[in-house]
């Protein structure tokens, strides 16, 4: 009788704390694009499970489709995703349109401060207007264009005296950009194994952003501004300077020399599958890639190196890349979509998001003393964040993007036109969209 | 007397039904029926053009809803026609539209010709060659792809073969030369067994009668091509073209995976250009006014070709 009594108490006590679970349990859908830290984050998200008790679903979109396809689930008010993890350049739009919730008050509530994030991060992911303290994300995978590049080829005596030779310095990571295109050009071309090699894997892609996140590499190093910085949206002079037009032609000198043949629509995957499969020397990509490339079997571990995007004539940065993550105000569990966010900001779990793979962006990690010596490429990737800057975040980037995309891919890879004509048409193109937008 | 259509139709009808209908008028009954497929009509077709035509003299954004409209006039079309980017992405639709035409034709009838002569073998070859069209075109713009890789691609390395160059020193979807000739050769691959099979058709609908009255007159095999296989064909050539010129016009899928529309601008063919305005920079008011443009246009030159086309058929 006991005995049964215990089993109907234990029955109880179970059938009630499962109906508590269920009473708060909510199925929340993450967004993301679909890469190798969303497979991370899945697996980090099972923490928030056990925890909670809501249970995560998850929507990847391969990165090509990722813009179009999130933001129209953004703009037509779906309710697929309650949680986004938007590209930085979404910012405006989100908090524009009012597809993100604004979050000052729930980091306020919860003691999460943006201090505790790598300022860039903060500007870049989670910001709008930049500079002002109105946040919509919180951020959430720092990542910031830089170089991989094989380490065992520039160890090789022969070719290291073959390039001193060549030109009177060591075959070493390059400091500026000019050094890089040298390097490019002394590859291009070379048998290296029984197999002909290519200098560097640069971004091309036409159709969606790639050659964009990719020149701007080379226009900021070369004196490159988006607008005046004494006089916002006003863009001659600026966006078509002298610097830029040399920064753009540095681009077309690099496509043109130094990459593997047929790479005129080449963005993140081709660019890695080419450097593992040996095709390049160099390689340019977001850095999300370098645990990847860091295990894999063919050119992981001491076979490859990583550096920040060199300098050059006209200063020194990279490319921001990275996403901040946001609540979407058509969710009917922001409650809960909250919870989650409350949880990532964690310090344990933002170390854990860094151990499988993630880019954290606290500073509690990435200043750790530990922290540039726990992975091959942790230094470099300290040393990129340092240096990034981004494309517009404006309500209308998508337009500014697709300007931006169809005037230096016509220069750079069909060869039409000249640089300077090519930045010409940009600034008239981006005049007309700010036109339209009313500012100015 | 034997029982109508309409008595049989009448004696089906339940009580019910018949006696809510009764008083009605033939034609009153007939607009019952027929007032479903015009709603439809008006709510799918009608209304969104009209709809759109409204669209085109704004400035609206569909992504953001709630900003005020401004009614901008002709602006929309005027920047439209003064484009050059938009007259470049004509270009290309035009010489797309051109040379794939021609190649599918040509080559559609000559194997429909080949294929209408009895040999062995006959009904796998036509198997064989029909496969192309069967395909998605998203798996055969990422398998022309790999065909197209200046490195490994097929097609480089036969043509290496047949020239002595060297596979890797062209590309055909980098290259501003080559790379409208790329996916014209796409599209003529997986296009010209469709129009194999409606020049079949028309072939196989020429009664051996005639051929025979030919013979007996001691025409030539040439002459009777020319003045019967030609002439009787021609009605279904030409309506595969039609079918083929308004499938190419609103090209999308497959060049998209090939070539993205560049290098450049290259390859930007009208829908590609449409797509990004409407649904990437979300210029709902321009795109419309663009919509409006290419739909006059394309419905202006398929008038005239059906005109042509009945004409033919008359004669």
């Amino acid at each position: 009788m006991k005995t049964i009594h215990l089993l109907a108490a234990a029955s109880i006590a179970v059938a009630s704390g499962l109906g508590a679970t269920r009473a708060h349990a909510d199925e929340l859908t993450l967004c993301w694009a679909a890469w190798d830290p969303a497979n991370a984050l899945i697996e980090l998200s099972k923490d928030f499970e056990q925890k909670s008790g809501h249970k995560m679903s998850f929507e990847f979109v391969p990165w090509p489709n990722f813009a179009d396809r999130m933001l129209n689930e953004l703009n037509s008010g779906g309710q697929l995703c309650d949680l986004m993890i938007g590209d930085s350049q979404w910012i405006g739009l989100g908090a524009e349109a009012g597809h993100y919730v604004k979050l000052n008050d729930f980091f306020a509530a919860e003691g999460i401060s943006m201090d505790d994030f790598i300022p860039a991060t903060v500007t870049g992911y989670a910001e709008w207007p930049k500079g002002t303290p109105n946040y919509w994300a919180l951020p959430a995978f720092g990542d910031v264009v830089g170089w991989t590049y094989r380490k065992d080829w520039f160890e090789r005596p022969e070719l290291r005296a073959e390039f001193k030779e060549k030109y009177g310095r060591e075959l070493e990571a390059p400091n500026t950009l000019a050094e890089l295109k040298d390097i490019a050009e002394f590859f291009q071309g070379r048998e290296i194994d029984g197999k002909t090699v290519y200098g560097a894997a640069i971004y091309t892609e036409r159709g969606s952003e790639g050659i964009t996140m990719g020149v701007t590499n080379a226009l900021y190093n070369f004196g490159f501004e988006y607008d005046d910085p004494e006089n916002p949206y006003h863009l001659d002079g600026f966006v078509n300077s002298p610097e830029a037009v040399a920064g753009l032609e540095f681009y077309k000198q690099l496509y043109d020399c130094c990459t593997p043949p047929g790479s005129s629509d080449w963005y993140m995957s081709e660019n890695i599958d080419a450097y593992k499969s040996g095709q390049v020397a160099l390689q340019m990509n977001f850095a999300f890639i370098w645990p990847g490339v860091n295990a894999d079997p063919n050119v992981g571990g001491e076979r490859s190196g990583y550096f920040p995007n060199p300098a050059g004539p006209g200063g020194h940065f990279a490319q921001l890349g990275g996403q901040g993550i946001s609540v979407v105000s058509y969710s009917d569990s922001k409650d809960a979509a909250l919870e989650y966010i409350k949880w990532f900001a964690q310090p344990e779990i933002q170390s854990r998001w860094w151990d499988l793979g993630g880019y954290s962006a606290l500073r509690a990690v990435v200043e750790d003393p530990g922290f540039a010596t726990s992975q091959p490429y942790a230094q470099t990737f300290l040393d990129s964040m340092a240096i990034v800057k981004d494309f517009w975040a404006e309500p209308a980037y998508a337009s500014l993007l697709l300007s931006m995309q169809e005037r230096v891919h016509n220069y750079v890879i069909a060869g039409q036109g000249t640089a300077q004509e090519a930045l010409d048409a940009l600034v008239a193109d981006w005049v007309e969209v700010f036109e339209d937008e009313g500012k100015l | 007397m034997s029982e109508t259509a309409m008595d049989r139709i009448a004696k089906a009808t339940p009580p019910r039904v018949a006696r809510r209908i009764k008083g009605f008028s033939d034609r009153t009954i007939a607009w019952i029926f027929v007032a479903p497929t015009i709603f439809l009509l008006l709510a799918v077709n009608i209304f969104p053009l009209i709809w759109t035509i409204r669209l085109s003299f704004t400035n609206y954004r569909a992504n953001r809803p709630n900003a005020e409209l401004d009614w901008v006039g002709l602006r929309n079309y005027q920047r439209i026609l003064n484009d050059g980017d938009i007259w470049q992405t004509m270009q290309a639709t035009a010489h797309f539209l051109f040379w794939t035409l021609f190649f599918q034709v040509l080559i559609g009838f000559a194997l429909a010709w080949l294929i209408n002569r009895k040999f062995k073998g006959n009904d796998l070859w036509t198997t064989i060659i029909v496969l192309p069209m069967m395909l998605s075109p998203a798996v055969v713009g990422n398998f022309w792809t790999l065909l197209y890789q200046p490195q490994i691609g097929l097609f480089n390395n036969i043509v290496a073969y047949f020239t002595g160059a060297d596979p890797t020193s062209f590309s055909m979807i980098g290259d501003v030369a080559l790379a409208p000739w790329a996916i014209v050769i796409v599209d003529t691959w997986m296009w010209t067994p469709f129009v194999m099979l409606i020049c079949l058709a028309g072939l196989r609908s020429i009664p051996d009668s005639i051929y025979e009255a030919a013979e007996c007159d001691r025409a030539s095999k040439w002459r009777q091509f020319w003045t019967i296989t030609v002439p009787m064909v021609l009605p279904f050539l030409m309506l595969a073209v039609l079918f083929r010129g308004i499938e190419n016009f609103k090209m999308f899928d497959l060049v998209v995976q090939l070539t993205g529309g560049g290098p450049g601008n290259t390859t930007t063919l009208t829908s590609i250009e449409l797509k990004r305005e409407a649904f990437e920079k979300w210029r709902t008011g321009y795109s419309s006014a663009y919509g409006i443009i290419l739909f006059v246009t394309v419905f202006g030159l398929a008038s005239i070709y059906v005109k042509a086309l009945n004409k033919v058929k008359e004669r």
